[in-house]
């Protein structure tokens, strides 16, 4: 029996794992996949907790019930991988050898790397909302708050869903009206970048609207501290925004399992090709979502575009033909912008997020980069998508590939 | 596309004023554009400036983070070396593209 080992399944391990048993004979193929945690949670709903939109029970699935029948699940944690020897050792001293290898371990954040963010007043006015315990803690605290600085900070890039921020102090913005407080609520979003967003015309687009909702953007602002005692972030050159209530987007770094093996950056994000997601050490080894070091966004959307290049180039290489796919980078987010609307980026390496519309087969069209309330439904559609037909690696009906019908340019 | 001369040569620019080929840089144009902003370049600039370079020509992305754990200098005195937006500074003057690092 020839052996397929996915390591990690989340969105893009699991993908994987349904997409490769459908392809590969069950008589000759062996797949498994490990991962050290039980629960799968849909990620992008992690920003609707704090706001009280989705509870915990709204985003979370077990893991197991989404892994193909015909594929073998380990819940371990992963020591390191032995590229050389084409092995894998998990924690508790097993080893596991294969034929190829996907790696699709994700990011985490870390807050241990910025001093005093994880202080005293961590989940008591410092929060972040990329993790279940952070974001339900921030519910909790909305609940009571009265008002005050809210200061939202990335604290550097890649992170996750580079959208998120924004969306959060645009619901934020909405919510705090609904309330009746919002005069009483200051927010200021506080960023490493020179703008509101990465590339020059949606930042322009987006930075206008932060605008028009009265929210504050300190631009090149690079995280060094949080000092719990002031209550201000102090940036490396010595800047200061005080804080009553701080959302924190932490440091993200990919597995420590990577560097153990010796096959990422500094970040410990794999070393991947960029178009064949593919390692650049070991030619056996593919990459699928956060856990590459790719020029894109760190986000589903990617995940799933990649998932196909990922399959039809390893489906290559164990026939022994040349590469084929090639990947583009395409990256295709939703933007939540409070008060039930929201706006849609459609972008890859070469081309930056564009206005016009996106034609979608059936459903669409959706605006890009305006407020619409299509594009609302759209992101909320997508939590019922995600679960039924993304995960279990059906056809999605985007194709891969960005197409350029309907952007202006 | 810009062109400029640095230290005798005519230099393609991006629209940001980047270098768009990275093998027509000199120290002595590194040490021109510096000097436009009334700066002087020592030893540990260059140090960074060539740290910069080797991690581009892979392939590889820069944030001021990676120069932080590059061992040369820590991130306080990167910002001192090259004040105001460091990595911006660091990459114009290593003659390389505009970081990229954000996605």
């Amino acid at each position: 029996m020839k052996k397929l080992l996915i390591l990690g399944a989340g969105t893009g391990g699991t993908i994987m794992a349904n997409k490769m048993r459908k392809i590969l004979e069950r008589d000759e193929w062996d797949i498994t996949i490990i991962d050290q945690f039980k629960t799968h949670y849909y990620q992008p709903g992690f920003l609707f907790i704090p706001f009280g939109f989705y509870t915990k029970k709204d985003i979370i699935k077990p893991k197991s019930d989404f892994i193909p029948i015909g594929v073998n699940f380990i819940q371990s944690e992963i020591d390191k991988i032995d590229g050389k020897n084409n092995k894998v050792l998990l924690q508790d001293g097993e080893i596991l050898n294969y034929d190829y290898l996907i790696i699709s371990t994700g990011v985490k954040t870390v807050p241990e790397e910025t001093p005093g963010l994880k202080g005293k007043l961590w989940h008591k006015n410092v929060f972040d909302f990329y993790t279940i315990e952070g974001a339900t803690a921030l519910a909790n605290f909305f609940k009571t708050w009265e008002g005050g600085e809210l200061v939202l900070n990335i604290a550097d890039n890649p992170i996750k869903c580079p959208v998120a921020p924004l969306e959060f102090v645009m619901f934020a913005d909405s919510f705090f009206i609904e309330r009746g407080m919002r005069d009483k609520v200051n927010i200021t979003f506080v960023t490493p970048m020179e703008g509101a967003f990465t590339k020059p015309r949606a930042s322009k687009v987006l930075g206008n609207m932060l605008k028009d909702k009265n929210i504050n953007v300190v631009p090149d602002f690079y995280l060094e501290s949080v000092d719990n005692d002031k209550k201000v972030i102090r940036s490396y050159d010595e800047k200061e925004v005080p804080f009553d209530c701080l959302i924190t987007i932490p440091v993200h770094m990919g597995d420590s399992m990577i560097e153990r093996s010796g096959l990422g950056d500094d970040m410990n994000f794999v070393l991947t090709d960029k178009f064949h997601l593919n390692s650049t050490k070991f030619d056996n080894i593919f990459v699928i979502g956060d856990s590459a070091n790719l020029p894109t966004s760190k986000a589903g959307s990617v995940v799933h575009f990649a998932a196909d290049v990922v399959t039809e180039n390893l489906m290559c290489a164990i026939e022994g033909r040349p590469l084929t796919a090639k990947f583009d980078g395409h990256s295709n987010c939703y933007i939540e912008t409070g008060h039930g609307k929201g706006a849609l980026i459609d972008f890859n390496y070469d081309t930056e997020p564009l206005p016009g519309s996106f034609p979608f087969p059936g459903i669409g069209p959706f605006g890009l980069l305006k407020e619409t309330r299509m594009n609302h439904y759209g992101k909320l559609m997508f939590r019922w998508m995600y679960w039924h037909i993304l995960l279990k690696g059906k056809e999605m009906p985007i194709p891969s590939e960005m197409y350029m019908a309907g952007k202006e340019v | 596309m810009a062109q400029k001369e640095y230290a005798g040569k005519v230099i393609e620019l991006d629209d940001n004023g980047y270098f768009t080929n990275p093998d027509q840089w000199t120290k002595e144009m590194a040490k021109e554009m510096a000097k436009e902003n009334g700066e002087e370049l020592t030893d540990k600039h260059f140090e960074i400036l060539e740290f910069i370079r080797e991690k581009i020509k892979s392939g590889q992305s820069l944030t001021i983070r990676s120069i932080g754990k590059s061992g040369i200098t820590d991130i306080k005195s990167f910002y001192k070396l090259f004040p105001g937006a460091p990595l911006k500074k660091a990459t114009l003057y290593a003659g390389v593209s505009k970081p990229s690092s954000c996605v």
